[in-house]
């Protein structure tokens, strides 16, 4: 017996110095250090973001270190839940939740939060100091849109004063368009052959710039064939469209001195189906031997169709969309074509009233502008001349 | 008044809707997300008003008996016949097998792309009227044409350089001359919504 | 009328007549042709191939029946891709005429891979305006889709447990013909900063590399070429690799009459002179 306890008590110190040797390894990495948790900047106030510095173990050191949880509680010494988790190198965390009460994961704004962060290896972990408090609110000024704010408040500004130089009765010379010029011609020709005119206002909702631009130039050329006396026929492809181009016509009759000649059915809804409003309107054009067609707003794949048959029905046609990919396909199969920003300007080519071509002077000379940045931004590039480049940055 | 309040309607919305996108904060979003829903349900009830200009337009071609009639007969036939067979079986009229889906598969369907397949030949003629080597800038177009129609054909040891030119065109100078023309486009519609906002543009708004 | 007139001047209907019989030879007698990789497509490969069992993609099938030629091979690939990896799909349809399509190929290629609903995919269907329903799914997809396709409740869909946004979505890929595009750009990239990746038809190809080069888009396939591109990629050659043949005899036809365009004005202001 005495033995026994003797051989074991032996063992034991052979083991103690053994360790004391060759002490057991340390598992867990260096905690996660320098954590912040702040109101993330620009958001509606329902978000919180933390950053941290990277453990020593995360790309350095043992490199053992695999993601980094976040924990959050209400209080400093509370119950800490896992948020979320990123995996490792990533030194930054966006937590947030939903901003209705009633959601599972509501994120509630100006409530304090305190928060952790624990770098984790495949079998431990060690957490970093609490942060906090941190609340969310939400920004009443996106500080990332500046540019985009001041852009549009210096183009508003010029538009206004370009204006305001045309009300006083500046002269403003714009550069001839084309298809701007044959209008006139274009519905004469349907005149003296006694057929009608087709005008498409396109495949847009009566919110696209490019409808809206198409209303302003049926107004005028609505005002041109009632002068003339020549039918016009409209078929929309949204009722939403259809109600707004009636009541375009209609004041352009009254604008002639001819309201007893606006016929309503002549500006009907078809379809909102793409190509069976297409195969509706080829239809038209064969069957009512449209003399003039004009193609004005937002097209897609159906261009094409439309300018094609239009040229088998022996149509003189007149097209304006915004939508690059169907330039090329006007340009090729229709007589003149507005390209892009030419669409927006046809109404104040059209009507030659001092307001609307002072807005188009402001155009050219933000486009001067954006020019000259352009060419500043590129040589600021090139010279790494960062303080430049950054006035220009946006962040959404 | 009846011209004064749908301006006054529109600089208010208009100057809203700019406002709404520099303020993150969430009472602006509250107020566009409700806008939102709002045009959601205008967009509905303006489906009605459109159900019946073409019920309305049909109908009187019918009784006319203007050229054509026949086309405005089977419209209104499609129309009434795919209405009534939607409502029919409300939500289970697009489930698999159904009457509704067989004429949505096996007329609808075909036909669209027939429409579409009409391109084919349509950008046949089209290029063969258009691309005529008739000025210098007609010239190039038809050459970069040639160089990007060329990029889907095998044409052996010329291939690579033919589709390393055709990338070089479609990253660089189409790319330069799509950002150009957006960059005008982006100005035109911001002026253009300018002077509507502002009221000077308002021939949408009709007359009294 | 000489003989170059009347080649200048060529009736349109021997046009059509040229095209028909161009792409009526190859589906007579097919052929092979080669297809060169773009690293746009690849991009769009490499995602799905990198993406973990388990992860969820938001695939969105923006396409009518009138663009399937060209961009069902590409949901197709894609799906069969995913669903041999044990990817989780999330997917939408926010083009009119779309749902009903997209729900048969859903339909086909789960019950290829006996994937269920509600555990390894979920359908959400259609919604009228697609920029404001993109935009409220940045939020949670339950804004717009407080059920699936089916009528079911997503909160009591497996997969959407703790699943509210673009945030729990490693990216999206949307399979798009028309202005839907845009919507994905602006807001899904734009606003919540979530991977975005095209497939396109032919046409707007061009439209969108500017959005490549600026890091908005990450990756983009173009027409028949780009669904063609991602079969040879993911080993599925099917009716994209065919409809290269050809697509390949149509444009050869299409520069034929240009050339035959082209020497007949030449020759006709020859002889005029």
């Amino acid at each position: 017996m005495k033995k026994t306890k003797a051989v074991l008590f032996s063992i034991l110190i052979i083991l103690f110095f053994f360790n004391l040797s060759f002490p057991q390894e340390n598992l867990s990495p260096p905690p996660p250090t320098e954590v912040r948790a702040s109101d993330t900047q620009n958001d509606n106030g329902h978000s919180i973001t933390i950053t941290w510095k990277l453990s020593g173990d995360d790309g350095a050191g043992k490199k053992n270190v695999v993601a980094y949880e976040i924990l959050r509680s209400e209080l400093p010494t509370g119950e800490f839940v896992v948020r979320g988790m990123v995996p490792a190198g990533n030194n930054t965390y966006q937590d947030r939740g939903a901003k209705e009460k009633e959601d599972k994961n509501y994120f509630p704004p100006h409530k304090d939060f305190y928060y952790k962060v624990r770098a984790k290896t495949l079998n431990s972990y060690s957490e970093s100091e609490v942060a906090g408090p941190a609340q969310a609110y939400g920004e009443w000024f996106h500080l990332g849109k500046l540019p985009v704010f001041v852009g549009t408040l210096a183009f508003t500004i010029m538009v206004l004063a370009f204006i305001s130089l045309a009300r006083k009765g500046k002269e403003f010379y714009v550069r001839p368009l084309a298809g701007i010029d044959a209008v006139d011609d274009a519905i004469g020709r349907a005149t003296e052959m006694g057929r009608p005119i087709l005008y498409i206002l396109g495949l847009g909702s009566a919110a696209d710039i490019a409808t809206i631009a198409s209303f302003t130039i049926l107004n005028r050329i609505a005002k041109k064939t009632a002068e003339h006396k020549t039918k016009i026929i409209v078929p929309c492809n949204d009722p939403i469209v259809m109600s707004v181009a009636q009541e375009t016509v209609k004041a352009g009759y009254l604008d002639a001195g001819r309201p007893d000649m606006y016929k309503e059915e002549n500006i009907f809804y078809l379809t909102s189906m793409q190509f069976a409003y297409v195969a509706a309107v080829n239809g038209i054009m064969l069957r009512e031997q449209t003399a003039t067609n004009f193609y004005l707003g937002k097209f897609y794949a159906e261009s094409l169709i439309l300018a094609e048959t239009g040229s088998v029905a022996g149509s003189i046609q007149i097209s304006g969309t915004d939508e690059i990919a169907q330039i090329p396909f006007f340009v090729a199969a229709t007589d003149f074509t507005l390209i892009g920003e030419e669409l927006y300007a046809a109404s104040a080519y059209l009507g030659r009233e001092p307001l609307l071509l002072g807005a188009l002077k402001a155009q050219d000379l933000a486009k001067a502008i954006v020019m000259i940045s352009l060419a500043s931004g590129a040589v600021a590039a090139s010279f790494h001349l960062d303080f430049f480049l950054r006035l220009f940055t946006v962040q959404m | 008044m009846r011209r004064q309040l749908p301006i006054l309607i529109v600089f208010v919305s208009g100057v809203f809707m700019v406002i709404q996108y520099f303020i993150p904060h969430e009472s602006f979003e509250f107020i566009y997300e409700y806008a939102m829903d709002w045009i959601i349900i205008i967009g509905i009830f303006a489906m009605l008003l459109g159900l019946w200009s073409l019920t309305r337009a049909s109908v009187s071609k019918v009784q006319a008996k203007a050229p054509g009639w026949g086309f405005s007969v089977m419209t209104l036939v499609g129309l009434a016949t795919m209405l009534f067979l939607g409502f029919y079986k409300g939500n289970k009229s697009i489930a698999e097998g159904t009457f509704f889906m067989d004429l949505f598969w096996y007329i609808y369907t075909p036909i669209q792309a027939t429409m579409f397949s009409l391109l084919a030949f349509y950008i046949a003629s089209a290029a063969y009227r258009s691309f005529r080597v008739r000025t210098v800038l007609a010239t190039i177009l038809l050459v970069t044409a040639l160089i990007i129609m060329l990029r889907l054909i095998p044409l052996g040891p010329i291939s690579g350089v033919n589709q390393w030119l055709a990338s070089w065109i479609l990253t660089v100078p189409n790319m330069a001359a799509k950002r150009a023309i957006w960059i005008g486009v982006g100005l035109g519609a911001t002026a253009t919504a300018l002077k509507i906002i502002f009221g000077i543009e308002r021939a949408y708004m009709g007359k009294d | 009328m000489n003989f170059y007139e009347r080649l200048m001047q060529l009736d349109r209907r021997w046009i059509y007549l040229g095209v028909a019989i161009a792409v009526t030879i190859p589906v007579l007698a097919p052929f092979k042709v080669p297809v060169y990789i773009t690293p746009e497509a690849k991009a769009v490969y490499e995602f799905v191939e990198n993406t973990k069992p388990g992860e969820i993609i938001f695939l969105a099938i923006d396409y009518d029946p009138n663009a399937m030629a060209e961009l069902h091979p590409m949901a197709r690939t894609i799906m069969r891709q995913s669903f041999s990896r044990g990817i989780r799909l999330i997917i939408s349809a926010l083009s009119q005429n779309g749902p009903g399509m997209a729900e048969q190929l859903i339909s086909q290629i789960s019950k290829e891979y006996n994937k269920k609903n509600g555990v390894d995919y979920v359908y959400l269907g259609y919604k009228p305006y697609p920029g404001i329903t993109i935009l409220a799914m940045g939020q949670n997809f339950r804004i717009p889709f407080p059920t699936d396709y089916y009528g079911t409740p997503l909160d009591s869909l497996p997969m959407m447990d703790g699943v509210r946004n673009y945030d729990d979505v490693k990216g999206i890929i949307s399979i798009v013909a028309g202005n839907i595009a845009e919507y994905w750009i602006n807001y899904a990239n734009g606003r919540y900063k979530a991977k975005v990746f095209f497939g396109v038809t032919g046409v707007m190809t061009a439209d969108y590399y500017p959005f490549l080069q600026s890091g908005q888009l990450f990756g983009l396939l173009g027409g028949l070429k780009g669904a063609s591109e991602y079969e040879r990629l993911a080993k599925q050659e099917g009716v994209a690799t065919e409809g290269m043949s050809i697509q390949t005899v149509a444009h050869l036809v299409v520069i034929a009459f240009i050339v035959v365009g082209n020497i007949g004005f030449f020759m006709s202001k020859k002889k005029k002179r």
